[in-house]
Formats: C-alpha cells, structure tokens, sequence
C-alpha cells in the first residue's frame, strides 16, 4: 500500500509562487507612470498585434505582463464587466477600484484552486479630472492588490525599476519628461551595465489622456511617438 | 446575472473568441436586452379593449444626405403619442462610433434603448479586436439586432432606423436604411425614414446636388426638414422661440461632428428670410 507524500500547505503555496514569478520574470516590464495631464504606459513589445497596454473603458485602462493568453483572457473579461456595468447602470458607474476587486478575486482564486497559477501581472489604471484624483492598482499572480501613487512598474525587474522611475518622478511633469524616464528605464541594463536605448518602433506606448471628452486611452505610435519621445544623439 | 464589485468574474467573461456584446448580452444579462421585458406580453389582456398594445411615443422624421467627402444627418426634435405631442427635445440622430452615424423614427423608448446597444456593439468590437469594424460590418450587425427585434415590430412596437456613415475603405460616404425585418438596402445619394419621409424625400430630390458642399448639404437637410414639418404634423420644424433646432451631424474622414447650434439658428435664418422674400415679391 502506498501513501502519497505529505507537503505541507506552506511548501504548496511556494512552489506556485516561485512558479508564477519565474513565468513573470521572462517577460519585459511594463511601466505605468502618471503626468501632469494624465497616465502614460510604456513597454518593449516590437509587435504591432499583440498588445501588453489596452483599452478597458472611457477612463479605465489595462497594462499587463506575462504569459499572453492569460492576460488577454483578463483584459477581455474586463472589458466585458465594464461595458456590462455601463450599460446596466451607467457609464459614470464604472470604476477601476471595482474591476480591481474582480481582478484580484479572480487570481486569487485561480492561485488556490486551480492545479497553475496565472503567470501574470497586471495594472489598473483610472485617470481621474484631476492628478489627485487618479488611480494606479497593481495585482499580482496571487491576488493581491495594491494601490499605488505616480508609478507602477510590473514585470521582470520591477522592484529595481521602480526604483529608478521613483527616484526621478515628481508630481506634474509633462508627458515627455515622463517617457523619455520610463524609457531610459525601460533600456537600462543591470546595475554598472550599459543601457541601450530603444526605437520607437520597438516599444508599445499608450496614455490615458486627462483632457479627451470621452474615451481617454490613445496608443502613440509613429511620428507621433517620435515627436515625444527625446532625441538620441 | 449580475457582477457585483469583489466577485470573481465567472468563467463566460474570460472566454476567448467572441467580440459581439448583444450576443455577450443575450447570454449573460437577457433581461437587459431592449424589449425583453414586452416578450412575454402575449395574451390579449395585455392589449387595452380595442385590443391595442399600449400607446408609446413615437419618434418621427430622419434623413441622410451625401455629399462629396462624406454625409450629413439629420432629425426633428418631436415624439408623439397619437395627436399628442410628447416631447419637444428629442434626439433622434446619434454618433454610432468616429465614423458613423444612426438615426431613429419609430417606437421612441425602444429606439434610444437599441441605439445605445448598438454604440456600446460597435465600441466593444473595437476594444477586443483592436480594429474598427468596416462599414458594411457594421450596417449588418445593426441588421442582426434589429431582426431580434421583429416580434415586436409586429406588435406595433417597430423602430426604423437610417444608418450612414463615412467608408474609410472606399473614401466616400454611405446611407443604409433598413425595414422592420431587418432588410438592409444601400441608398444613393440621400433617404428620409419615418412619419414625414415623404415630403422630406421631396424636398430632397429638387434641392440634391452632386457638388454640394458640406455647408449647403446641412442647409438642404434642415430644409427637407422644415418641408416635411410643414405637411406632417408629428414632424417638428425649427422652433425660433424656444430655440430648438433639428440635431444635425457630418460625417467625414475626420470623423462625426455635429452641427452646433448657432450654426443650425444661422441656417434656419437664411431659409426663413428666403421664403419670406419669395413671397412678398411682385
């Protein structure tokens, strides 16, 4: 007679966490910063198809990093709850702080009861009227959420990025400022190594724009991408 | 069902591979689908004693024009309940998405409600796809919506709408009408829907040029307008008192743009000083 191996409930939990990070960990960051007149998103991603930054609702936008088929599976659902949500209630009724809820219920329960965690990490954006009033939710493989001021940055080398993109941001910078940060951060290597500094045509670049009437998120490609972004010498 | 804030979304919502909300609708929320609430409204008793359905308002007059570069659309402001005028500000022409636009004569409560399950259709695609629907994609799937509303049309309750819109692909602007069974036919060069379509196609026919500019083409639309208003009496003309003027919009490559109200008030004033001039001569 056999009996299966005894592994304690903390040992299960770990194994899925390192499991989702290194899933996590392969893929390039995003960052998500805010400006003086709404928040941008940057990331390396030379396809032109598959998007890690997407659109969710008229102010609500979606940054994700990790495996593509979970976070496209998240950011559909998302843009099916707030459409439903709005059209149920009303537009003004859908708000990032409850898609966030969904999110993190969602992973979280995919994290305790499903056989793989979702290798995934994601960020939910609502730019409000003013720059007090917006909001940065980050989520992680295991549900948990947190809210974040100024800048979120998810991904492979997140902690060390946010470090950077923190030590620089200020509250009201215009918008090249802040992408021309988030992509010399975006480029730099590891600590004493020389950065590379990225094309435009390699990164995916999106903003929620404060002063749209309706639908804020805009992707920023081509010219005019270049026009923002700082000349390279 | 519903989702309420901190639930985990159910399996339905992270399912690949559908971008249509009606459908998504239909499956999650039926209740919330326009006209759900009438279809179990089939026994006589229902009906008042003359074996009626119950009277709704009633929304009147649309129309679409081309001109070169795009097309204009436009609607009166009146509702009506048998003679009754019901509402004096309603708004019958509406953006579908950038580059279209939908227009509504026919059961009011019902039109509005397909009209924004119609933008909220359009919008969705867009968000899941990342690509915009073409024009004809779009004029069918307000085909497919307004098929699923033929029970009622039959009933009495029917909504017409008039789709335009400018085609990216071709480079020029499009009219669609439609009939209560969903037929879909392309028009050329301009159509009038609704109760006071007649004298407006009328007054389109003589006043139609293929080298309007966008300008004129308002002025002829708000004349058309005013033409059926003057034979129709669910259709509205301008109201120069209160200062209620048709809704009127252009759509071109740079997108949908409605005509503002002062604009409107200055077209009205030209075609008011117009005909009055015509008649004090000789």
């Amino acid at each position: 007679m056999t009996f299966p191996f005894y592994v304690s409930p903390e040992q299960v939990m770990k194994d899925r966490a390192d499991y989702a990070r290194k899933g996590i960990a392969r893929g390039r960051s995003v960052v998500v910063i805010a400006y003086d007149d709404g928040i941008a998103f940057a990331t390396e991603n030379p396809s032109r198809a598959l998007h890690k930054v997407g659109e969710i609702y008229d102010r609500i936008a979606f940054a994700a990093v990790g495996k593509y088929n979970e976070f496209e599976a998240l950011r559909v659902a998302g843009v099916r709850y707030a459409d439903l949500r709005g059209y149920a209630y009303d537009r003004a009724d859908v708000n990032a702080r409850g898609l966030a809820n969904s999110y993190a219920q969602t992973m979280g329960a995919v994290f305790t009861t499903e056989s793989k965690p979702l290798e995934v990490e994601v960020v939910v954006a609502e730019v409000g009227p003013t720059a007090e009033r917006d909001e940065l939710y980050r989520l992680s493989y295991d549900g948990a959420v947190a809210e974040e001021r100024g800048v979120v940055v998810v991904g492979g080398e997140a902690e060390r990025l946010q470090q950077t993109v923190t030590q620089e941001w200020a509250p009201g910078m215009a918008l090249p400022d802040v992408l021309g940060l988030a992509v010399r951060a975006l480029g730099a290597g590891p600590e004493g190594s020389a950065g590379r500094s990225l094309a435009s045509a390699a990164l995916e670049v999106a903003v929620l724009d404060r002063t749209r009437p309706r639908r804020a998120f805009r992707r920023l490609t081509g010219d005019l991408l270049d026009d923002l972004l700082p000349a390279r010498g | 069902m519903r989702v309420e804030d901190g639930g985990p979304l159910p399996a339905a919502f992270t399912t690949l591979g559908r971008s249509s909300f009606v459908d998504f609708l239909a499956d999650q929320a039926p209740d919330l689908l326009p006209g759900a609430a009438f279809s179990g409204m089939t026994a006589p008793h229902d009906r008042d004693r003359h074996g009626r359905d119950p009277e709704a308002p009633h929304a009147t007059t649309v129309l679409a024009l081309t001109f070169p570069g795009g097309v204009v659309m436009a609607g009166d402001r009146r509702a009506t309940m048998g003679t009754y005028i019901a509402h004096r500000e309603m708004q019958k022409v509406f953006p579908a998405d950038d580059f279209s636009a939908v227009a509504v004569a026919g059961t009011a409560g019902l039109a509005v409600e397909l009209v924004r399950l119609f933008q909220l259709e359009l919008e969705h695609y867009e968000k899941i796809e990342g690509a915009l629907l073409s024009l004809d994609g779009k004029a069918n799937r307000l085909s497919t919506m307004l098929r699923a509303q033929l029970p009622l049309a039959m009933r009495g309750l029917a909504v017409v709408p008039l789709f335009a819109g400018y085609d990216l692909d071709r480079g020029e602007g499009r009219i669609f009408s439609y009939d209560v069974t969903g037929g879909r036919y392309a028009e050329r060069e301009h159509h009038a829907v609704g109760s006071g379509a007649v004298f407006a196609r009328g007054s389109l026919k003589k006043r139609w040029r293929p080298d309007l500019s966008a300008q004129e083409a308002v002025a002829v639309a708000v004349e058309a307008l005013m033409d059926a208003a003057d034979d129709d009496a669910a259709t509205a003309g301008p109201d120069q008192v209160r200062r209620i003027w048709p809704v009127v919009a252009t759509v071109t490559a740079s997108g949908y743009l409605a005509v503002s109200d002062t604009e409107l008030a200055e077209v009205v004033r030209v075609l008011v000083a117009q005909r009055t001039a015509a008649r004090s001569e000789g």
